[in-house]
């Protein structure tokens, strides 16, 4: 029986935690679930402490933003003999009953890393413009050409990952733009990268991140971020 | 118009004199701050090292005049503008290399004490549990059939 780990990032998210981690305890309870605690403002903390059906919580100290954060589950994983982690964020947008889809990828061994992605179908559960459409197919090509694997959503955080990998990354982990960039420092390292199509649920409440004017240079900064992951040595050793 | 070029010359002489002067002391200065520990010996180096060219163009001006005839520039102060930016270049890249790896160093810290607080607390409360009465603890108690009082 595989150890199995879930980690839900959160940050402020006292609104949705309680939800969230129900919902991944109704699943299978089996699995452990690690809530990391961004250094909410909020008592996401003590509402995750309470539902009583969590592994731990971890506080961090003071904000470290997603990749700072996620890169502690793996520390985590990693010391506690973990086979699989699975980033859930504690938002609520992802769906628990698809875990299961990830997961299978990685533990057939069919894969490293199982990425759910909300385009590699046609599937109009995301409603995306054109303009959207556009940036998600020159993100496609810009990380064939540097990793030779297609995969169409970089910016998915609902993704597992085998032994090795968390070994990879409680290491290296990066945190500017972590989703693309580990895609991109997997790919590098030779890493076996597999995607499924996942829905996701619109965001609740506010607006996306990247306001359409901004798209442009949101799209600079990340490949720029992802090509200089590509130009790092390769840091993977065999142990 | 001899007189004006003597002036321009006194002039030169007098910026000279404020360069020496004011290297030298950008020199000493630091040699303060490292001996009364307000700079690290390994972050000081650059700085030295950059005062002393200072010094040593300021005081040999011919070098001066030489190395801007080499890289051709015409008026030779601007040569020493050129390699006081060069110095100040040096010295912000590796200020950025630092924040860099202090950044670094200080997440791994922060994630390294959040796991240790949560190890502490998982074996504050494993201890609780150690505490409570075990079955075995009960072997020398008597049963009670009543509650007492």
């Amino acid at each position: 029986m595989k150890k199995i780990l879930i980690i839900v990032p959160a940050f402020n998210e006292a609104e949705n935690i309680s939800r969230v981690i129900h919902r991944l305890y109704d699943e299978n309870r089996d699995w452990d679930i690690l809530v990391i605690n961004d250094a909410s403002e909020d008592n996401t903390s003590r509402l995750a402490r309470d539902t009583g059906k969590i592994t731990a919580v971890i506080d961090l100290p003071f904000n470290l933003g997603i990749g700072g954060c996620v890169q502690t589950g793996f520390r985590y994983a990693r010391d506690n003999g973990y086979d699989i982690t699975l980033q859930f964020d504690g938002d609520g947008q992802h769906n628990a009953e698809e875990i299961r889809k990830l997961l299978d990828l990685v533990i057939s061994g069919e894969a490293d890393v199982a990425i759910g992605s909300r385009f590699s179908e046609k599937h109009d559960g995301f409603k995306s413009s054109v303009y959207r459409r556009i940036g998600i197919r020159i993100f496609e090509w810009f990380s064939f050409m540097l990793i030779r694997q297609r995969i169409t959503d970089h910016t998915s955080g609902f993704r597992a990952y085998n032994r090795k990998a968390i070994k990879f990354l409680a290491d290296y982990y990066p945190s500017d733009y972590p989703e693309p960039e580990v895609v991109i420092l997997l790919g590098r390292n030779g890493f076996r990268i597999r995607e499924t199509f996942t829905q996701m649920h619109e965001r609740q409440g506010g607006v996306s991140s990247i306001p359409l004017s901004k798209g442009p240079y949101y799209m600079i900064k990340v490949m720029l971020a992802m090509f200089m992951s590509s130009i790092r040595s390769k840091t993977y050793r065999n142990e | 118009m001899n007189k004006e070029v003597s002036l321009i010359a006194q002039n030169i002489q007098t910026t000279q004199y404020i360069a020496i002067a004011v290297s030298l002391g950008l020199f000493l200065y630091i040699l303060y701050l490292v001996r009364k520990k307000k700079i690290k010996e390994e972050y000081s180096l650059l700085w030295l090292f950059s005062s002393i060219v200072f010094i040593f163009f300021s005081i040999w001006r011919d070098g001066l005049e030489y190395f801007a005839k080499l890289v051709g520039i015409a008026y030779p102060p601007a040569a020493l503008f050129l390699i006081l930016m060069l110095a100040i270049f040096l010295i912000l890249i590796e200020f950025s290399i630092i924040i860099s790896r202090h950044s670094e160093e200080t997440k791994i810290l922060a994630q390294e004490i959040a796991l240790l607080k949560n190890r502490i607390e998982m074996s504050e409360s494993g201890k609780k549990a150690q505490n409570t009465i075990r079955k075995d603890d009960l072997g020398d108690v008597e049963p009670v059939d009543e509650p007492v009082g």
